[in-house]
């Protein structure tokens, strides 16, 4: 049992889902169909297996887990997958979504549908070996391999102004990538081996940690977003297709939260310690400024885009902290938008097949027209906006207690930008739902149907279910937070105490 | 002299072939060109095979030390010799089609390849310009193998022109290296050219320069990198897809023994200007390219800025600079005869078409052969995880480990800029509505280049490890060959 590579099945199983599709033959509408059964198969399988590998985690130690290392490109360049208490989670996070994003593609996706779900299947297998690498240089090819199936996701099946949305997203992306692709040499000729456990043993001196922070921060801080490298994420957002805007925000932003967990804490203290005062800074700017300019917002993808940068300042804020709360916060905060704004793209993919604008002005009144839709909606929306009982509450929460023991300010802000998300949230919410039907079309409007309802029902108790109960979560986490946190505080105390020693 | 004519064998088969292919052309009553282009690819691969088989006997040198044959001769002649191979396969269709299918075309590039065997095997300064001659005069004559288009004959010419001005340099140079060494041997050289005081000789390292000039030429960095796009334009396509691989592969090769064998102790003079070229010819590969319109045009403009991405390893100077750059030539050449395979396919109804705008749609049109060239672009464009992601990175883990920081951070930056280029071929094929003629189907030899290749970008990352222990090994026979013990001392400094 234990030699069976199961973090290779997985993440190599929708590979092999891509290149079933490619085999099918057919008529257009034969391999259309045939296509969206394969990846919709592929990705439930995946998600089967990967909640199986779930049963079998041991969340009482930090260590890794299924730990496959093969020799790959020699010198101490290897294949090595593995998980831990943090990167488990969102291998199912991203296995969950999909068959979710496959699903919504089912019916507005009418166009090269073959490609597009080979598309999502590399993005899927590019992506969860994201979360399962254990080798730099084999994360560094997941991560940016990812580019190149949402380059066309976006190019191919976007909006109107797709090709510039996708050319934005691919060069930003890029540019801070190949900076952190530098730092990963430098810290290979330090090391002698990408390996990850490894790398947090060497313990960098301080100068060097300085520079190779900051280019990681270049790469993590374009893919978080932060405030002020997110411009290229409402771009993306916008014209991307429902899916894409799906998987971008659930998934793709939480790369960059996941790199700063696992490399730039772990691996430089000292620095992450001294630019920590950046990082609130940027983060709380990020609530507050990111919170007004949603709520100028005319366009419903802008504006969950805009919202989705101030959530992830919550995420940048709690990580930096370095306390146990902060970075429980972020992990959770993490995981928690990646469902909630995923169903609020999911809400606005709704209406936009209706419709086919996404024009906040075009709507008004649907509450009278599709019940349905108006609770589930309410429900995301009061979600995003961190309503106690709601997932969005918890990891909003723990975040702020982290900031609050590490500098009050930040904690001021950030717990300030909480009012300032529900009031955009909310006034959304009103011009879309309340009040009466006013423009044309929109009395004929049909209430969800039963594939739209079953898509969003996982999302509906993962809400509700963590909101109210989040300890499954924190406790698969919390051997590893604990770990990483406290050898965090270790190195500090050692740099400082060496420091006054001199 | 047996032992020096075994070897050097490889350039004897080649040789003697591509006289005996001569004679059958002119000599045979009816058409032969399909005969000896089938007869071409036989003597490459054989000679490819032959000199790989040589590799086992370690360092060996022919004629007084003119000739050199060691682990890296070996593997990068084979790697010449199949991609002059490969062009002729893939020339085919093409010379047929344009009614510019003569026999002479086969038997220049055989030629050519010897010339490309004889500098890679060059241990002297004579050696050295031989090869390079009989190989320029090859290309000089194929550029302009269509004698009726103003274009191809006017390429010709210019590349004769500058070539010969390059090689003049080059002459120059290895004159006034031989006047102050008194020696015209690499290993004599390196010994007469060491430093005094930490100062080098100062008439020699004029003459360093003016070698480096010439080489550089044969490379087509920058500012020696001119002739690059007009060449490239107005030479048929298929001769253009093979001036893109095995003179580069060739040229590289030369370069890497020149400068690591003849003037090791020399590399605070050389490293400067390497460092400088490199970052040129980056910077001009990847802006000069966005504007481009002609897709030749823009793979010379591709070309120029890989050479740079090559030099970054080289100018590390390490043996692992070394193999940074065997492996990122091996798998350019590889990416650029995957893009040409599928650049020669785009012919239409009335003829070749060459604008990028003609791709439109053809991700809907020729799904095949979208797919491989939008492989080849990602490749080109450094993208992991497709093979040319690998090139760049043990390029520049090489450069790291030197200490090139400035260069390495220039380096990733323009190769961002590139990516926009590239992703713009992507976006034509796959974005772009398809124009409303269609292609004429890929011919069967160029759809099987196009398929190999573009499944080696891809798939390269599965198991890379013996291409890169290849180089390795290629590597370490080039430093550590010509009792040059020294010399992997004085590189390997921290």
């Amino acid at each position: 049992m234990t030699d069976w590579p199961i973090l290779s099945t997985i993440t190599f199983l929708p590979l092999l889902g891509a290149l079933f599709i490619m085999l099918v033959r057919g008529d257009e509408a034969t391999v259309a169909n045939n296509s969206r059964a394969v990846a919709l198969w592929t990705t439930v399988v995946t998600l089967l297996l990967s909640i199986f590998m779930i049963t079998q985690f041991d969340g009482s130690t930090a260590d890794f887990q299924f730990v496959e290392r093969v020799s790959w490109l020699g010198g101490g360049i290897d294949y090595a997958m593995g998980v831990d208490g943090i990167s488990v989670l969102f291998v199912l996070l991203t296995t969950a979504l999909m068959p979710i994003c496959i699903l919504a593609s089912w019916t507005s996706i009418s166009h090269r549908v073959r490609e597009y779900m080979i598309a999502f299947l590399v993005l899927e297998t590019l992506m969860i070996g994201v979360f399962c690498a254990m080798d730099l240089v084999l994360f560094y090819l997941f991560f940016e391999g990812g580019l190149i199936p949402m380059f066309l996701i976006i190019g191919v099946w976007g909006g109107a102004r797709r090709i510039y949305a996708s050319f934005k997203f691919f060069l930003y992306t890029l540019i801070g990538s190949v900076l952190m692709l530098l730092a990963i040499l430098a810290m290979y000729w330090q090391a002698d081996t990408t390996f990850i456990p490894d790398l947090n043993k060497i313990g960098f001196d301080a100068n060097m940690q300085t520079w190779l922070w900051l280019a990681f921060f270049a790469s993590f801080a374009v893919k978080m977003p932060m405030w002020p490298v997110h411009t290229w994420l409402p771009d993306a957002h916008v014209e991307a297709p429902t899916a894409g805007s799906v998987i971008l925000a659930g998934v793709l932003l939480k790369m960059g939260g996941y790199g700063f967990l696992r490399f730039s804490l772990p691996m430089f203290p000292i620095a992450s310690d001294m630019f920590s005062p950046m990082v609130f800074a940027l983060s709380a700017i990020a609530i507050v400024y990111t919170s007004l300019v949603a709520f100028a917002q005319e366009d419903m993808k802008k504006l969950i885009a805009y919202s989705s940068v101030a959530h992830m300042g919550f995420v940048t804020m709690g990580l930096f902290t370095a306390t146990v709360q902060g970075v429980q916060g972020a992990v959770f905060q993490m995981l928690s938008h990646g469902w909630i704004s995923g169903a609020l793209f999911l809400c606005v993919g709704v209406i936009y097949d209706r419709m086919h604008t996404r024009e906040i002005a075009a709507y008004g009144g649907l509450v009278n027209r599709m019940p349905v839709y108006a609770a589930v909606f309410l429900l995301f929306t009061m979600a995003n906006v961190g309503l106690p009982g709601t997932s969005g509450f918890v990891g909003e929460f723990l975040t702020i207690i982290g900031a609050f023991q590490v500098s009050t300010w930040t904690a001021l802000f950030a717990a300030s930008g909480v009012i300032f998300s529900a009031v955009y949230a909310l006034s959304l919410y009103r011009r879309v739902s309340l009040g009466r039907i006013e423009h044309e079309g929109l009395e004929q409007i049909s209430d969800m149907n039963r594939r739209e309802i079953f898509i969003i029902a996982p999302l509906i108790v993962a809400t509700i279910l963590f909101g109210v109960w989040p300890m499954p979560i924190l406790d698969v986490t919390a051997s590893s937070v604990d770990a990483l946190v406290s050898n965090y505080q270790e190195a500090l105390a050692a740099h400082y105490s060496g420091l006054s020693g001199y | 002299m047996f032992n020096d004519i075994g070897l050097i064998l490889p350039e004897l088969v080649l040789f003697l072939g591509a006289m005996g292919l001569l004679m059958l052309g002119a000599f045979s009553s009816k058409d032969a060109t399909r005969t000896v282009d089938f007869g071409a690819i036989i003597l490459l691969l054989v000679a490819a095979v032959l000199s790989l088989t040589q590799s086992q006997n370690g360092y060996a040198t022919a004629f007084n030390g003119a000739f050199v044959v060691d682990g890296f001769a070996a593997l990068m002649k084979a790697l010449t010799f199949v991609a002059t191979a490969i062009a002729i396969l893939m020339s085919r269709d093409f010379m047929a089609r344009e009614k510019l299918a003569r026999f002479e075309f086969s038997v220049l590039l055989v030629l050519a390849a010897t010339g490309m065997g004889m500098m890679i095997s060059a241990n002297d300064l004579i050696a050295l310009y031989m090869g390079i001659e009989l190989q320029s005069l090859a290309l000089y004559v194929v550029a302009a193998i269509n004698r009726d288009s103003l274009r191809s004959t006017e390429s010709g010419l210019k590349y004769f022109v500058l070539g010969a001005l390059s090689s003049g340099l080059l002459l120059y140079g290895a004159s006034l290296i031989y006047g102050f060494s008194g020696s015209i041997e690499f290993a004599e050289i390196a010994k007469a050219f060491q430093p005094v005081d930490g100062q080098l000789p100062i008439a020699m390292t004029i003459g360093l320069v003016f070698l480096i000039a010439g080489l550089a030429f044969k490379i087509s960095a920058v500012p020696f990198h001119m002739w690059t796009p007009d060449v490239y334009e107005g030479a048929p396509t298929a001769v253009t897809a093979f001036f893109a691989a095995a003179p580069k592969l060739a040229g590289m090769a030369i370069f890497l023994r020149v400068m690591l064998t003849a003037f090791p102790d020399a590399i605070i003079a050389w490293q400067q200007i390497i460092i400088f070229v490199s970052f040129a010819s980056m910077l001009l590969g990847a802006f000069a390219a966005i504007g481009q319109q002609n897709i030749k045009r823009l793979m010379a403009y591709s070309s120029i800025g890989h050479m740079g991405f090559a030099l970054v390893g080289f100018a590390a100077g390490t043996q692992d600079g070394v193999s940074g750059v065997i492996l990122y030539m091996t798998l350019y050449a590889i990416m650029t005869l995957g893009t040409f395979a599928c650049i020669l396919s785009m012919r239409r109804e009335g003829g070749m078409v060459e604008r990028i705008d003609n791709l439109a749609g053809l991700s809907q049109t020729r799904p095949f052969m979208a797919a491989c060239l939008a492989i080849m672009m990602f490749s080109l464009a450094g993208i992991p995880p497709m093979a040319g992601f690998f090139g760049k990175l043990f390029v520049f883990r090489a450069a790291i480990d030197a200490g090139l920081y400035g260069l390495s951070i220039l380096g990733v930056l323009s190769s961002v800029v590139g990516a926009y280029y590239y992703l713009r071929i992507v976006k034509i094929m796959y974005i772009d509505a398809p124009s409303e003629d269609d292609y004429q189907p890929m011919p069967r030899e160029l759809s099987i280049m196009a398929g190999v290749m573009a499944g080696f970008a891809l798939l390269f990352f599965v198991y890379p490890a013996p291409l890169i222990e290849l180089s390795n090994g290629a590597a370490a026979a080039l430093l550590n060959g010509a009792g040059t013990d020294v010399v992997t001392g004085l590189l390997s400094r921290p």
